[in-house]
Order: structure tokens, then C-alpha cells, then sequence
């Protein structure tokens, strides 16, 4: 400490702990594989999960759920019910009309004339969907509140279920929503901002190539450890609560729940406390929080409600289900002339927050990496008595990214080239970044060269490719496919603006704090609310390196409104590139003030301060400097400081990012398929990653590794099936097949570092990539081994069931020329294959 | 888990197991090591009024050898059954057909006889007691009886045990001679039931099959064993005749059609398993 300082009592006491202020910086910490700050607690139980909350005088809430799919409610009693013992209050939808709100929200309106129904907690007139809510319980515990859910009557009237998104579309069908008069929810028509398709392609004549396909994205059930709860302690007195929630979202939460249901704003308090995953489908607004919210209001009591993994596969956010019929065309020589895109989006039987965004997003993904001069997309949004759709772990660009990357692999096929040497005859070089893309975006930075030269070396393609040229001379029963998926993906949602000119609900910006504290440790807030991604770290990491402090010494502060007051959470990959660099930008206003107590009680002019390594020093006399630490401790004594100058460093920055951030990447997947049995087995992934500047590669590495656990789950395992009458059959995990470690092959990963050019620290998104890129990878291995075969397309998941009746050729027939409408040559099928409708009209037996 | 209220006993000894299940009448339910019966509760699919938790009666534990025949206490658990040196001598199909039974966790709570009691076709288990000729041991108020496992299996879910009767123990005979054993499961993700399993047992001779003993999974609403297909075997001596042998062995059955497979598809299965799980256990693989 300098002699300039005085800072009494408090700089004794420290004196006495001499560790405290004078903890070198040793540098380094951006880039460095630190071990994860939260995981002691998570492995030693000593979590605080909602669940986990328990306060005194808690009740606990149930939901009664439709068995049905489709019904109108005649009545609804519950007066059974409240017979029971321990049973403190039942309610019907109609019972509680009057305080819960008048509708849920949507907070993103695609189109001006998107039909929005009327979304209520509990249903009052019909039910539409199997798990929709007709009635709640209150009771002392759980075990009463699950006995009353069965004392509770309820008569329905059977009305159709709408399940198929094409037969919902046709005229005379049943309507979900009557009063709607249509099962459309919108029409979503984006010409791109390149030339037009059809010309374009026509005017290529008989050059153009055209070929079509109809994937099929099915229905996931996002599956986070935790499932969902709530708890809502009410001050009665003060008409003011606090909501601990299993949420990606406290911060949008919170201005939901007072919109939707008139308790004002600063009366609510909302907490996401330890959160088990989410992958989108914690991004929400649920009728269970509101219903806990309200009961808990009306009772002046706390209450509680947990939902069991069956429940959350009815009540919980379902994740893609779309059909997309896909058409591109490029010249002979395999230029790309431009993409056609029409997709149906299943909305389920209501919007949630932002149902209809999850396919609109996907819009600006289509093709990808890929120059083209044209490009046409629309989406038709389709409303059925399923559960609501929304995001699930890459939302939109999953399932852009699958249908451009299968596609690309058909059109060589098409014009007999090497898959890969395609995508490199038409992807934009690395000396053309920036580069405009024919959807509209300005992609900043990226290497695709670098990325797929690295990828190939790895994965030995050469090797691979020679045995399955033997494999398929020797009719090896075990076939060798090989898979490529050159994906990029936008991330960093997002700039306000473009959120804006999308009519989406709210901005794109993230918020950050940064308090010094007296003894030098730093305090980060966040309005990036972890829900497992390894914020604690990562953000101390950034503000270590930053403020030149120990990485032990920050500690975040997240994911409570009350501590943490400005935020617009996680989600699509956003926490780092948006929140992260709030908190950089923090620091460095912390670093401004303090330059200038600094050069103060340095008597030396600011022009004239170093600062490097936490550590303040005048140019010229090294030996005259203060730490980082010391300044905030004189700061807090503040005896000694500028005129004028406030006493503190703390400082917050709002960030809105300028542009989304592109990771991109080569993913490269090798299948055995065993032709008699059908099964696929992954014998070796490669993938190398370009998500720019890395913080912390264990994180990311973790990321990529969960990442293709999803994606591959995608292409083989994972698929929501409901019946004819609208039932989910695969409403537990053991029809629902989440893969888990055994199942998945060794993940050889690598990278590349191209840092973003749109952010300061270069950094780009990774909580999504390896969703994003893995799925094609594998579908397009399990295509490639079977296509000897005549095989050209394969249903997801690619169940060895599946893959045999391919095999059998018994799928259902695939057109071997569709109509040519362009001039030139044009190829497609329509997809879908019979295995799967006749899996999905036959439950489970068991 | 919230299940529906029930009385729960949980006594020391087989004789108290009995009795408490006599005392508790019609809708007790045996919990052995839980792994059906809790998630079922947890559905509340079935609402028992007892609840004779057999886990501290220690005679259902353990393995030992009553001269040609191994005795497995019904409650010993699959991990046990896996470790067990007695097992892996004398039944080494059972612990190659156990280790594949769900998931560790599964396996460390979930016991032999409970998942025998349960009857559940789609099961690992059952198919390999009816191929190794087990025996099952019932305990009553009428004292033991001996149950041939063929006789066993009744339907879905259902067994000749009576409701007032305990599975106490499972009697193996030893294999002698020049067995070889395959356990073939055919399922999607590690943890998931077969979808079609086949467990076979094979003698050979002088490098041909003298005798077969198969058993297979889900492929009806009991364990199934193709006695045509174990005689047509004998005799094979390359993987040809082992493989033309096998191509009957779905005749006559009727394999489920769920979720998991269609019922041609589960026929093609056992067709192609049946054949490699012979191969194997004869040394015929390639």
C-alpha cells in the first residue's frame, strides 16, 4: 500500500490478513480450462433446487389434466374434493376466472394477422390437448392434493382431435379453435433480400438442376434432469410475492406475470434458483406459475407445485415437429442457383411464448453457408390438439440446418459429386467475410476451409471412404455410411433491432454489473440466468482477466430479480456473447473510474497510467502503482479521491449486441449399419467447432458434448408419438428413448479459432452448435451407407426398424421424378416413410 | 414418487413373508426389489392395500448349490447374480443374459425371482430360466412346491404362482458337457427392454450341435421356446445349417406390435438372433 492511502480501520484489519489486497493476478485466465466453480455443490447434493424449497405453513398444488384430446367441458366438480382430508381448496377454471389473467402471452406476433387464441391456465370451455389443465387442488401435502385430483368430476364432451398438420389444413376439417374459424395460425412468406427463385432458376434453362425433398422434423420431448415447480410465498399483508422457479427466465418472467395477471410489477419477486436444464423449455411463461401465483394470492398462503416426468411430458413445451419440403436448384456444373422452402410448423393447440418465432427463426438459416443468388421461404403455422410447441436446444436452425445439409448431400447425388467437394464449390471462402447472405443476414467472420480441412485429417475420410468402397464390393453385411454436416448457426439472440423489425415482444440487450468490493473481491450481476451452462466460471473468468484479479475472488450474483434486477436471461446462446460481453464492457467502466482515483493518489496524470495485470503504474517509475484492490479500498474509505468524483467503482453496462454471432463448423460421422437387423451404430464422429475466442474450453467442450448427445438423439433415437385420438404414447421414458452414455460413440473433437469480428471479445455461441450440427451429420451417414440400396431418404429417428423396412424396400414409394416446373432437371420424393404411420396408429401394447 | 396409501409389513423370515401375505389378503402386493411395482404405484395404476417388502428376509438371498442344481434365493439381486462365481460357472447365460438387464442402478436393486414373479415377456430373464429348464420355488400356507418354468408363465404379466404364494428361490440345473452360452438382446438404447432377446444353450459333439436350448424374449405373451427349431438344430455343423434351422422359429408365434417394433419386424429379428445366438454359443460365428 502506498502512503497516500488511509483508509482506517478497515485497512488494519486487512493488514492483518495480508493475502487479502495484495493477491497477484497471474494472467492467463481467458482460454483456461478451469474446472467448473458450481460443480462442488451439484455433486454433493447441496443444490437448492425449487423443489427443495420448503417454508413454513407450504401447501401444495395439483393439477387436474385432460385425458382427452379434444373435449368441451360441461362441468366441472369439485365439491368431492374438498371432502378429503388435508384438502385446503379446489378450483376450476371457472372458479379462478376472474384472477388469472385473460389470456397467457405470446410475445411474438409473426405476422400482423396471426390468429392468437385466447390461452387461459386452466381451461374453461373446451380442452385441446391431452395434459391442458381443467381444475388445481390445494392441500397440506402432496399425497393429499394427488388423492383430491381423483374425487374431482368432471364431464366432458368428446370433440374431434386434429393430430396430422396437412388434414388440419383442409377446408371442413375440425377446427381447434372454432372461434378462429381456421386451424392457421399464419403465413409467414420471406422472399430473401436476393433475386427471385423461380426466375432465377428459369432462367437457367436447361442448366438448372432442381431437387426436392420432404423431410420430417419430428416431435421432441425436451427431457432436463429437473423437471418443472414452482413456489409462491405471498406477503398478504403488503400484496406482494415471491416466485421460485424452475426457469431459463425470472427477468421476463416477472413483466409477464404482471401483465398477465395486474399484480404490479415491483410487487413481484422472481427467482430462478439452482435450475436442473431447461434447452428452451424453461423459456416460458407456464400455467403454473401463474396458477401458484394466484391460489397462493387468494389463500395468503405459500404454495407449491412440482410436476412429475409424466406430467412434464404433457405440460411442458414440446420441441420441433415440423414438415419441410425443400427444393433447390443449381447449374450442371453444381453452382447454386437457390433454395425454396415451405414449411409446416405444428403450434400445437395454443402459443406460447414464442411458438410461432421457433420456425420463423429458422427463416434466416436456410442456406447456411452456402452462396446462392435466390431463396424463398414460407411458413405455415398450424394449430392442433397437441401439447404447445416452442424452443428446444437450437430452435429454428436444428431443423434449417438438417434440411439444407440432407439436401446438399441429394443434390450431389443428383449430379454424382463428392458431397463435400459441392459444399466447397459453393460455400463463401474465408476472404469473403463479411459476407451478405442472400437471407438477409451479414455473416462477420468464419473458416470453413480450416474447419473441414482439420475435420477430414481427423476423421481419416480417405481411409473410410476406400473401406466402404470394399464394404459394398464384397456385400459386407455391415454397410459403412459417411456423413457430412457443414453447419453454421446464428446465435446471440440478438441484436434489438432485428428482434424489432421480427415484431418479437422485447429487446435483444443483456445487462451487467460489477461491484468492487471493499476488500478487493468483485461481485459480477448478471441478468444471464444459468440454468447449467457454467456462468459462475466462465463470467469470473472474464472479470478476472479483465479487473486483473483472482479468479477466486468473483463471484456471481444471478437469476434473482431482486439481486440481479436488469435481465433478459438465456437462451439461444446468448448468455457469453450477449451477457458476457455486458460484463466485459462493465469492467471496463470499473477500470475507467478507477484510473482515475488511481492517477490521483498516484499524483500522476490518467494519460500517464498503465494498467496491466490488475496492477495501475505511471509511466516512466514503475515502482509507483497501485492494485486494483487498493483503489477499491480507498475508494470505499473514500478520505482522498477527485472533486466531484462519486465513491465508487461499481459500474453496469446494457448490452445490445450488433449483430449475432455465426459459430460454424465440419461434423463428420461414420455409421456401421448392420443390414439384417437394421441398427445403426456410430463408429467415429469427428467434429471441429469454430466458435471463435474461447473463455473456458472445458465448457465448451461440455457444451459440444451435450450438444451432439441432443442432435443424435435427433437422427436415432428420440420421437413423440401420438395416436389417432390425440394421445402421447410415448409419454414416459421408457417409449421415449433418451440415449444416454452407453449409447453414444466416442466424441473426437477439435477446433478452430476464428474470433467474431462483431463483438470485443471475438467470442462466439456454443450452447446450441452441436444440436444444431450433429443431426444431418448422422442422417446423412445413415443415407450415404444405404444408398447402394436405393435408398434416398430416411425418416428421424432412423429406428433400425426403419432402416430394415428401407432396406426391405417396402417404404413407402419414393418418386424417382417429380414435376418439372423450371425447365431443366428436377428430382424429389415426398418423403415420409410407412413405418411410421404405422407405428404411430398402434400404441404400445404394453 | 406420489403413490396411493397402503399398509406396508416388512418381515424377517419366509414363514412371517408368508403369513403377513395370508393376513393382508387379496390386494397385497409383494415388493421385491420395487423396480416394476414403484414406478407402477408412482402412475398409480394399482392401488394395493399391503405392501410385504421382502428385503429383510435374508434365506431369499444368495446363491448356493444343491449337488447338480444351482438354488438363486429369489431376492438375490442382478449385480449379485452377475458377480456370482457359482452363477458364472455353472449358468453362464444367466449372468451374460443379467448384465444386460436395464441399467446399474436397475440392476442393483432389482432381484431375480421379482423380475421372474413379474412375469413381464419383454423381460431378459424369463426366457433364459425356461431354456435352462429352471425350476421355481413357491412358498404358501400350504408349505412348497416345485414349479417346472415352462409351467410357469401363464400370460402377460401372469404366472401359476398363486396370490397367497411367495417365490422363494430358483432352482438351475448345472450345464455338463460341452455347452456354450449366447445371450442376444436387440434393443435401442442400453437401458431399454428387448425388443426381441434370444437366449440359447448349446452342446456340441464332434463340431455339430447335439443339443439346443433356446429361449426368447418378447416374442409373445410369455417366454417362448421353439422346440422345433432346438431339434432341427441338432446335427448343425456350420453356420449355414445353423442359420436354415433358425428360419422357423417365429412360425406360430404371435409377437407383440407396440412402440418399439411391428410384429414382422420382431419375427425378421428372431429369425436373424436366433441364428447368431446359436452360431455363437457353438462356435460357429463366421
Amino acid at each position: 500500500m502506498t502512503d497516500q492511502m488511509d483508509a482506517g480501520i478497515v485497512a488494519q484489519q486487512i493488514a492483518e490478513h495480508p493475502d487479502a489486497l495484495s493477491k497477484p493476478y497471474a494472467g492467463g485466465e481467458l482460454g483456461r480450462g478451469r474446472r467448473r466453480k458450481e460443480d462442488a455443490k451439484l455433486v454433493t447434493g447441496q443444490t437448492n433446487w425449487t423443489d427443495n424449497i420448503s417454508l413454513p405453513g407450504l401447501l401444495h398444488m395439483t393439477v387436474l389434466r385432460s385425458p382427452m384430446a379434444h373435449a368441451k367441458i360441461v362441468s366441472v366438480d369439485v365439491s368431492a374434493a374438498l371432502e378429503l382430508p388435508g384438502v385446503i381448496a379446489a378450483y376450476s377454471g371457472a372458479d379462478l376466472a376472474d384472477v388469472m389473467g385473460a389470456s397467457m402471452p405470446c410475445a411474438w406476433p409473426v405476422t400482423p394477422d396471426m390468429v392468437s387464441p385466447v390461452h387461459t391456465p386452466l381451461a374453461t370451455d373446451e380442452v385441446r390437448y391431452v395434459g391442458d389443465g381443467v381444475a388445481v387442488v390445494v392441500a397440506r401435502d402432496r399425497y393429499a392434493a394427488a388423492d383430491a385430483l381423483e374425487a374431482i368430476a368432471v364431464e366432458y364432451e368428446q370433440l374431434p382431435a386434429v393430430v396430422d398438420m396437412e388434414e388440419a389444413l383442409k377446408p371442413g376439417a375440425p377446427l381447434v379453435h372454432s372461434d378462429k374459424g381456421t386451424n392457421q395460425c399464419f403465413l409467414f412468406d420471406f422472399p430473401g433480400a436476393g433475386a427471385d427463385y423461380a426466375e432465377t432458376v428459369r432462367g437457367a434453362g436447361d442448366d438448372a438442376v432442381v431437387v426436392r425433398r420432404r423431410f420430417r422434423q419430428q416431435r421432441l420431448l425436451p427431457t432436463p434432469m429437473e423437471p418443472r415447480g414452482v413456489v409462491v410465498a405471498p406477503i398478504a399483508a403488503a400484496d406482494e410475492f415471491t416466485m421460485w422457479s424452475t426457469t431459463q427466465i425470472p427477468h421476463v418472467l416477472r413483466v409477464m406475470l404482471a401483465l398477465t395477471t395486474g399484480i404490479p410489477e415491483h410487487k413481484l419477486r422472481v427467482v430462478a434458483p439452482d435450475v436442473g436444464g431447461g434447452f428452451g423449455a424453461k423459456l416460458n411463461v407456464y400455467a403454473e406459475e401463474i396458477l401458484a401465483l394466484v391460489v397462493a394470492r387468494k389463500l395468503g398462503r405459500p404454495v407449491k407445485w412440482t410436476e412429475s416426468r409424466s406430467e412434464n411430458y404433457q405440460a411442458t413445451t414440446h420441441g420441433r415437429d415440423q414438415i419441410q419440403d425443400i427444393e433447390i436448384a443449381a447449374t450442371k456444373d453444381g453452382t447454386l442457383l437457390g433454395l425454396k422452402v415451405e414449411l409446416l410448423a405444428d403450434m400445437g393447440a395454443y402459443l406460447q411464448l414464442i411458438t410461432p418465432g421457433v420456425p420463423v427463426l429458422g427463416a434466416f438459416m436456410f442456406p447456411a453457408i452456402y452462396k446462392m443468388p435466390s431463396y424463398h421461404f414460407t411458413c405455415t403455422g398450424v394449430f392442433t390438439t397437441k401439447t404447445p410447441t416452442d424452443a428446444y436446444r437450437g430452435a429454428g436452425r436444428p431443423e434449417a440446418t438438417y434440411a439444407i445439409e440432407r439436401i446438399m448431400d441429394e443434390l450431389a447425388a443428383e449430379l454424382g459429386r463428392d458431397p463435400m467437394e459441392l459444399r466447397r464449390q459453393n460455400w463463401i471462402t474465408h476472404e469473403e467475410f463479411p459476407y451478405e447472405m442472400v437471407a438477409g443476414l451479414t455473416y462477420d467472420s468464419g473458416n470453413y476451409e480450416a474447419a473441414t480441412d482439420k475435420a477430414e485429417q481427423m476423421f481419416d475420410m480417405a481411409g473410410l471412404r476406400r473401406e466402404q468402397a470394399e464394404r459394398r464390393e464384397r456385400k459386407d453385411p455391415v454397410q459403412l455410411g459417411i456423413g457430412i454436416s457443414t453447419f453454421t448457426e446464428m446465435c446471440g439472440l440478438a441484436p434489438s433491432r432485428v428482434l424489432g423489425s421480427l415484431s418479437y415482444g422485447a429487446g435483444g440487450w443483456e445487462s451487467a454489473s460489477v461491484r468492487m468490493l471493499p476488500t478487493g473481491k468483485v461481485e459480477v450481476v448478471s441478468g444471464a440466468t444459468p440454468h447449467g451452462q457454467g456462468h459462475h466460471t466462465a463470467w469470473s473468468q472474464i472479470v478476472a482477466d479483465s479487473l486483473g484479479v483472482p479468479f477466486e475472488d468473483v463471484e456471481l450474483v444471478a437469476g434473482d430479480t431482486r439481486s440481479s434486477p436488469k435481465g433478459m436471461d438465456t437462451y439461444g446462446s446468448r448468455s457469453l456473447v450477449v451477457g458476457g460481453v455486458a460484463i466485459h464492457k462493465a469492467t471496463g467502466k470499473v477500470i475507467e473510474k478507477a484510473k482515475r482515483i488511481a492517477a490521483h493518489l498516484l499524483e500522476a496524470s490518467e494519460d500517464d497510467l498503465d494498467f496491466g495485470k490488475g496492477t495501475f503504474s505511471v509511466k516512466g517509475s514503475p515502482e509507483a502503482k497501485l492494485t486494483i484492490q487498493e483503489v477499491a479500498l480507498a475508494t470505499f474509505a473514500a478520505h482522498n479521491l477527485p472533486d466531484g468524483m462519486e465513491p465508487s467503482l461499481d459500474s453496469d453496462y446494457v448490452y445490445d449486441p450488433e449483430n449475432f454471432s455465426y459459430p460454424h463448423g465440419t461434423h463428420l460421422c461414420a455409421v456401421d449399419i448392420d443390414t439384417e437387423t437394421g441398427f445403426t451404430k456410430i463408429r467415429r464422429y469427428v467434429c471441429v467447432d469454430d466458435v471463435g475466442k474461447i473463455v473456458n474450453p472445458v465448457i465448451v467442450e461440455g457444451q459440444i458434448h451435450g450438444g451432439l448427445a441432443q442432435g443424435i438423439a435427433q437422427a436415432l433415437y428420440e420421437e413423440a408419438v401420438y395416436d389417432a385420438e390425440g394421445n402421447l404414447t410415448t409419454g414416459s421414458l421408457v417409449d421415449y428413448l433418451v440415449p444416454a452414455a452407453p449409447d453414444l460413440p466416442h466424441f473426437d473433437t477439435g477446433r478452430t479459432e476464428t474470433p467474431a469480428t462483431s463483438n470485443p471479445l471475438g467470442v462466439k455461441g456454443v450452447g446450441e452448435a452441436g444440436t444444431i450440427a450433429s443431426t444431418p451429420a448422422v442422417i446423412n451417414a445413415v443415407v450415404d451407407a444405404l444408398r447402394p440400396y436405393g435408398v434416398d431418404d430416411i425418416d428421424m429417428p432412423a429406428t433400425p426398424e426403419r432402416v430394415w423396412r428401407a432396406l426391405q424396400g417396402s417404404d413407402e414409394e419414393r418418386a424417382t421424378a417429380g414435376t418439372v416446373s423450371y425447365g431443366g432437371s428436377s428430382t424429389g420424393s415426398t418423403g415420409g416413410s410407412a413405418s411410421s404411420d404405422s407405428l404411430e396408429n398402434d400404441g404400445s401394447a404394453r | 414418487m406420489i403413490p396411493p396409501e397402503f399398509d406396508y409389513v416388512a418381515p424377517t423370515t419366509l414363514a412371517e413373508a408368508v403369513a403377513a401375505l395370508g393376513e393382508a389378503g387379496e390386494d397385497a402386493k409383494i415388493l421385491a426389489g420395487g423396480q416394476s411395482l414403484i414406478p407402477v404405484l408412482r402412475l398409480r395404476l394399482a392401488f394395493p392395500t399391503t405392501l410385504v417388502d421382502l428385503s429383510r428376509v435374508p434365506e431369499l438371498r444368495g446363491v448356493s448349490e444343491d449337488a447338480d442344481t444351482l438354488v438363486i434365493g429369489a431376492m438375490t439381486k442382478h449385480s449379485d447374480v452377475v458377480e456370482d462365481p457359482l452363477v458364472q460357472q455353472h449358468a453362464p447365460l444367466l449372468s451374460e443374459a443379467t448384465a444386460t438387464v436395464a441399467d446399474p442402478a436397475v440392476r442393483h436393486r432389482g432381484t431375480f425371482g421379482g423380475a421372474l414373479a413379474h412375469a413381464d415377456p419383454a423381460g431378459d430373464l424369463a426366457a433364459v430360466a425356461l431354456a435352462l429348464d429352471a425350476e421355481l420355488v413357491a412358498e404358501g400356507p400350504g408349505g412348497r412346491r416345485t414349479i417346472p418354468a415352462r409351467d410357469f408363465f401363464l400370460d402377460y404379466l401372469e404366472t401359476s404362482l398363486s396370490p397367497d404364494e411367495i417365490l422363494a428361490a430358483v432352482r438351475i440345473p448345472k450345464l455338463r458337457g460341452s455347452w456354450g452360452v449366447r445371450y442376444e438382446k436387440f434393443n435401442r438404447v442400453a437401458q431399454a427392454w428387448a425388443i426381441v432377446g434370444v437366449a440359447a444353450a448349446v452342446r456340441t459333439e464332434g463340431g455339430a450341435i447335439a443339443e439346443a436350448r433356446i429361449g426368447l424374449t418378447n416374442m409373445g405373451s410369455t417366454p417362448v421356446r421353439p422346440a422345433a427349431v432346438e431339434a432341427a438344430l441338432v446335427g448343425a455343423s456350420d453356420r449355414a445349417a445353423v442359420v436354415a434351422a433358425c428360419a422357423a422359429v417365429a412360425e406360430g408365434l404371435t409377437p407383440p406390435s407396440d412402440l418399439g417394433a411391428q410384429a414382422d419386424y420382431r419375427a425378421h429379428l428372431a429369425r436373424v438372433l436366433t441364428a447368431r445366438a446359436v452360431a455363437h454359443a457353438a462356435g460357429m460365428s463366421s
